[in-house]
């Protein structure tokens, strides 16, 4: 396999688990817009530990998605009290936070940026991703999957229906921010640099666009998101200069034809 | 009594809703709650089911105290209720929605990663398809909530608050905006409801209905009880009439 065809795949791997970790807190109603801080959480955090402890890298990948998941429980308990735009607000905020701590870090070398030696290979980063897919269509063939989508339907009467909204909001924020971290950890130790600068909010909006593009209606929008947005940017590359222009027109054409996304539940069509 | 509410009040800013409210309700009783348009009938059931906190007074259910008791531990309890206004989730299916409320019947972590989503085998989907076959809804099954007719929206909402296996069953205004066959259908469906042994209480303002349906009733004015009676005597009653029709006085 040619460097560049396994680049252009790791990307894809990497970008399928973003998808998922902006997917669900979409799903229970949650605009995150602080998911970029996550990844750098996870991916800081994990080559800290590869760095510093000399813990192999599948490990301290663990342990990334482990601190990302743990800080996102914390967070989630301030940020819950939020609703709609003002939870957007927020989570914008807290990307703004995290990515000015870790640039003025000098531990992890601040601004000028942090290589991660150890070394994780296609295969793994795949197999992460395979995984993680394979376990977001099991968690949403199961009451957590319609539970999570009741809540954000209509939290007072989910909350009448006997399920505990607040804990499915913040389990469906954490997972997303242990998935985040999980992108990150495999992306600091495949590509070996990590630059605090990239993990900014613009970041996080890709990520979330992903899911609005592919839908939020099922579990393979997202993936079909994340895939667009890997893959058409670099079948444009002919088109040297033009290539993000019409991959923006291609994006807006697909979101005013399908303002729901691409891939619709299908009981939207009987009727 | 499965149902008693002892000296119940709530206000809203200076408006008194409800106004030291008593009563009770017997085991496998039909209940009636009636009462002019802003007498705080839907407020006593959001009270009851947690929507709003009481100002002052009790709930019990099954002898226990669950007043200040959070919505989803009422409902874990056996208490189910259905809305004025239908609030199915619109985004889930029909059968998504009958699901939801089962999880009411043994809740924790280990139900909430119970799958759901396999096929017609599954048990909970299977059972969720049954109750929904035996209402005459199957064929809407797989529908999305948001997309039915306002009339199979209220027989699913009933569904799914059936699902919760309530041993209490609170009906905001069920027969509203429903025609006559509908309503006679509504009725069967609460009668063989009622002969499984749920308690009924009911808001509603068809008394035909209500005279059918329910064997007491209690009338609210103001937030106040203003009659407790049977329901054949409902119409002999001189402050229903006035609570109703105005005073003859002054008419």
């Amino acid at each position: 396999m040619s460097g560049y065809l396994e680049s252009v795949l790791v990307l894809l791997a990497i970008n399928a688990i973003l998808a998922y970790a902006a997917f669900l807190p979409m799903v229970a109603g949650q605009l995150n817009l602080g998911v970029a801080a996550f990844v750098a959480i996870g991916a800081y955090s994990a080559g800290y530990c590869s760095n510093s402890f000399s813990v192999h890298p599948v490990p301290a990948a663990l342990a990334g998605t482990a601190v990302a998941g743990a800080i996102g429980w914390l967070v989630a308990f301030p940020i819950l009290r939020t609703r709609g735009i003002y939870l957007a607000l927020a989570t914008f905020a807290l990307n703004q936070m995290v990515q000015g701590t870790i640039l003025n870090l000098d531990v992890v070398g601040g601004a000028s940026g942090y290589p991660v030696p150890a070394h994780i290979g296609f295969a793994v980063v795949a197999a992460f991703s395979l995984a993680v897919i394979l376990l977001v269509f099991l968690a949403f063939r199961t009451r957590f999957g319609i539970s999570v989508t009741a809540v954000s339907d209509d939290e007072r009467v989910a909350d009448l229906m006997g399920l505990s909204v607040r804990g499915l909001q913040s389990a469906a924020f954490t997972a997303g921010a242990a998935l985040a971290g999980l992108a990150g950890a495999l992306y600091a130790h495949h590509f070996n640099y990590i630059e605090a600068q990239n993990y900014g909010v613009l970041f996080s909006i890709y990520i979330v666009l992903y899911v609005l593009l592919g839908g939020t209606q099922t579990v393979y929008g997202p993936l079909l998101g994340a895939a667009v947005f890997t893959l058409l940017p670099e079948l444009l590359r002919g088109s040297a200069a033009w290539r993000y222009v019409i991959f923006a027109c291609l994006i807006i054409a697909i979101m005013s034809l399908r303002p729901q996304g691409v891939i619709l539940k299908r009981a939207w069509f009987s009727k | 009594m499965v149902l008693e509410i002892r000296n119940l009040s709530k206000h809203f800013g200076g408006l008194k809703v409800v106004d030291d409210l008593s009563f009770g309700v017997a085991r496998g009783e039909r209940l009636a709650l009636i009462g002019p348009n802003g007498a705080g009938k839907t407020t006593v059931f959001n009270l009851i089911t947690g929507v709003y906190p009481a100002d002052s007074g009790s709930i019990l259910l099954e002898q226990s105290d669950i007043t200040g008791l959070p919505s989803r531990y009422r409902i874990r309890r056996g208490l189910a209720r259905t809305f004025q206004n239908i609030r199915l989730m619109a985004h889930l299916t029909v059968i998504e929605n009958v699901m939801i409320a089962q999880y009411a019947r043994a809740p924790g972590a280990t139900a909430m990663l119970q799958p759901v989503g396999f096929g017609r085998a599954n048990r909970w989907r299977a059972e969720a398809r049954a109750a929904l076959a035996e209402a005459g809804l199957d064929a809407y099954a797989d529908a999305a909530a948001g997309t039915l007719a306002y009339g199979i929206q209220k027989r699913v909402e009933l569904v799914r608050a059936l699902a919760a296996s309530p041993s209490v069953l609170l009906l905001d205004e069920p027969a509203a905006g429903l025609n006559p066959a509908e309503t006679e259908a509504l009725h069967q469906a609460l009668e063989a409801i009622a002969r499984r042994g749920v308690t009924l209480v009911v808001v509603e303002h068809d008394m035909q209905f209500v005279g059918r349906l329910c064997s007491r009733v209690v009338v609210l004015n103001f937030g106040c009880k203003i009659a407790e009676c049977a329901a054949g005597e409902i119409h002999a009653d001189a402050r229903v009439r006035e609570a109703y029709l105005g005073s003859e006085e002054l008419a």
